[in-house]
Formats: structure tokens, C-alpha cells, sequence
């Protein structure tokens, strides 16, 4: 598995160092092919149970069909970024401005869905 | 009397990284392609939530033709499931490379820039198929202004498509950079920037493919 790893980053000498001090950051060994292979194993099997529910109209109030697809894009966007991308292994400053635009395109258009009554089901 | 400064500058230290040393000890380039993806989340997440707020709305019209009169499930299923399983053959690819098996590298590559191949020939023929129903239904209107449903429907996944072909082209210049000889070990960060290109639009696909397809039409 992952092994994490201090390094710390020194000013070349000459050099006019931008913040004062070393910066510190971590970084940990990638996944192996084995551990990606594992992980497409799962994305698989989340992706048959997502279609298998939107199958299942007949005995599930669509509510409850489209939160279970929610949740399981979710763990599956989750799974990419996380794994395939690196976010968990990569340097949190990374993580941090992924998640800026994640989280906020999320809240920005759902008030935006919210304001023009797209939940209302009276519409 | 002339004095003469001696200015000595020690090397930097070689890099482990495979990047110039930086303040952060992230690549600059990285560090700017990942906010370049936060970006793009505001990009897409506009277009999914135009398709949104218009889902249903041409019932109200009695304007076909409607998603359920054109979508074909279990073969949309197959092509993302293909994206889906291109993303384990980048990060295989990378990881064959940041081992120095240049080899299997270019084989993980090829099969990725392949995958993503077959995904564009299957919305091509998707898009096709609806092209021709939609004139069956409507055969004097436009294919994009017949109605709400074909407008943003279009115009997402079509774009959706247009970052799947960009990425299909930068794999396929990758290849040919490494058959050259100009991709080693040292342009690890090539591959890694290019993958991590390739896992967003994938992760993309996972969210529309959820919107569009598969919840249950009105």
C-alpha cells in the first residue's frame, strides 16, 4: 500500500525565496496495477447496479431511483478522482483547488435550479 | 583599483519530482492544469443544469420528439462503460511509465486513445440515429431548434465529445512522441497531465450519463 513521505523543499541557494522559511509538503507513493485493477472491478459493479435501478421504475418512486443514482455518481466520480487521478495521494493544495470549483458549481447551480422552481412539482 | 565580484551560484539540486524546483513543490504546471479542471466543473455543471432545467418542459409544449422516444439505454450503457474502463488504461499507462516500461506505456496509451475512439464512434452513430427519428417525427424543423429536449441535449454531449476527441488527439501525439523517442522517463508529467485530462472528461461522462440517461424520463 501507499507509504507517505516528508519532504521538504529548500530555496536554491542564491535564489529569493518567495515565503519565509522551507515549505513542507507530503507526498505518498501511487496505487499499483493491482490496486487500479481493483478499483475498475468496483467502478464496474456500480455501474450495472446504476443501470439496474433505472430499470426499476415499476418498484421504486423515481425519488428514490434518482438518490440512489446520485449516490452511486457519486461514488464513482469519487473512486476516479480519488485512485485514477491521484487526489488521495497528490499534495492537499491540489485536492484543495479541485474542490473549490467542485463544491461551488455544485451550490451555485443548484440555487440557481432552486430560484427558477425546477424542484416545485406542482411544475 | 578594480574589484571584481565573484558571484557563485551553487547547481540547484536535481529534482526528484521530474519539475523545477517551485515555491509549493508542485509543478506550476500542474498545479494551474488542476485549477484549469476546477474550471471546467463550472463549465459542464452550467450545461448539465441548462439540460436540467428544461428536463420535462416539452411535455408542456406536446413539441416531440421526447427522450424516451429516442434513447437506447442498454447501447449508451456499452459506450460508457468503454470510457469508464479507458480511465484504468491511462493510469495503467502511467504507471507502466513512472516504472520506465516505455513498452507497456505505449500499449495502455494505444488501448486508451482506441477506447475513447469507440466511445466518439458510438455517439456518432447515436447522434445519427436521432438525427434521422427527429426528422421522421419533424421533417421541416431544425435538428438543435426542434425543441428544448434536442437543444440540450445536443449542445452537452456534444461537447462532452468535442474534450473526448481533443484528448483522443493528445493521446495519440503522446504515442507518437514516444515512438520518436521523446517521451523517457524524465516526461513523466507529460503522461500524468494528459491522464488527468482524460480521468475529468471521464468523470464527466459519469454525471451526464446519470442525468441524461438513466433518470427516469417524465
Amino acid at each position: 500500500m501507499s507509504e507517505a513521505t516528508t519532504t521538504e523543499v529548500m530555496p536554491a541557494q542564491g535564489a529569493v525565496p518567495a515565503v519565509a522559511g522551507p515549505v513542507v509538503h507530503e507526498e505518498h507513493e501511487h496505487a499499483g496495477p493491482r490496486q487500479y485493477v481493483m478499483i475498475a472491478v468496483v467502478l464496474a459493479i456500480v455501474t450495472a447496479l446504476e443501470i439496474g435501478v433505472s430499470y426499476m421504475e415499476d418498484s421504486l418512486s423515481p425519488n428514490l431511483i434518482i438518490l440512489l443514482l446520485g449516490v452511486m455518481a457519486a461514488i464513482k466520480f469519487f473512486l476516479v478522482a480519488a485512485w485514477f487521478m491521484h487526489l488521495r495521494f497528490d499534495s492537499p493544495i491540489l485536492r484543495r483547488l479541485f474542490l473549490v470549483g467542485l463544491i461551488a458549481a455544485p451550490i451555485l447551480y443548484l440555487i440557481l435550479l432552486a430560484t427558477l422552481h425546477v424542484f416545485d412539482p406542482s411544475l | 583599483m578594480t574589484t571584481t565580484l565573484a558571484t557563485t551560484t551553487a547547481a540547484p539540486p536535481v529534482p526528484s519530482s521530474g519539475h523545477p524546483e517551485t515555491n509549493t513543490g508542485i509543478s506550476h504546471t500542474k498545479l494551474a492544469f488542476w485549477a484549469f479542471l476546477g474550471s471546467e466543473c463550472l463549465f459542464f455543471g452550467a450545461f448539465i443544469t441548462t439540460y436540467l432545467l428544461y428536463r420535462g418542459r416539452d411535455q408542456l409544449l406536446d413539441k416531440p420528439p421526447y427522450p424516451r422516444d429516442l434513447f437506447d439505454i442498454p447501447f449508451t450503457s456499452v459506450t460508457s462503460f468503454i470510457l469508464l474502463m479507458s480511465s484504468l488504461t491511462m493510469v495503467l499507462s502511467l504507471a507502466a511509465h513512472q516504472k520506465g516500461d516505455l513498452r507497456q506505456m505505449r500499449i495502455w496509451l494505444f488501448t486508451t486513445a482506441l477506447f475513447g475512439l469507440t466511445f466518439i464512434g458510438g455517439q456518432v452513430y447515436e447522434f445519427s440515429h436521432f438525427v434521422h427519428e427527429i426528422q421522421k417525427i419533424n421533417p421541416d424543423g431544425g435538428i438543435l431548434s426542434t425543441n428544448l429536449f434536442t437543444s440540450t441535449f445536443f449542445i452537452l454531449t456534444g461537447l462532452h465529445g468535442a474534450h473526448v476527441t481533443v484528448g483522443i488527439f493528445w493521446l495519440l501525439s503522446l504515442y507518437a512522441r514516444s515512438l520518436q523517442g521523446r517521451l523517457g522517463p524524465e516526461k513523466a508529467e507529460a503522461v500524468e497531465i494528459a491522464g488527468l485530462y482524460w480521468h475529468f472528461v471521464d468523470v464527466v461522462w459519469i454525471f451526464i450519463f446519470t442525468a441524461i440517461y438513466l433518470v427516469p424520463q417524465h
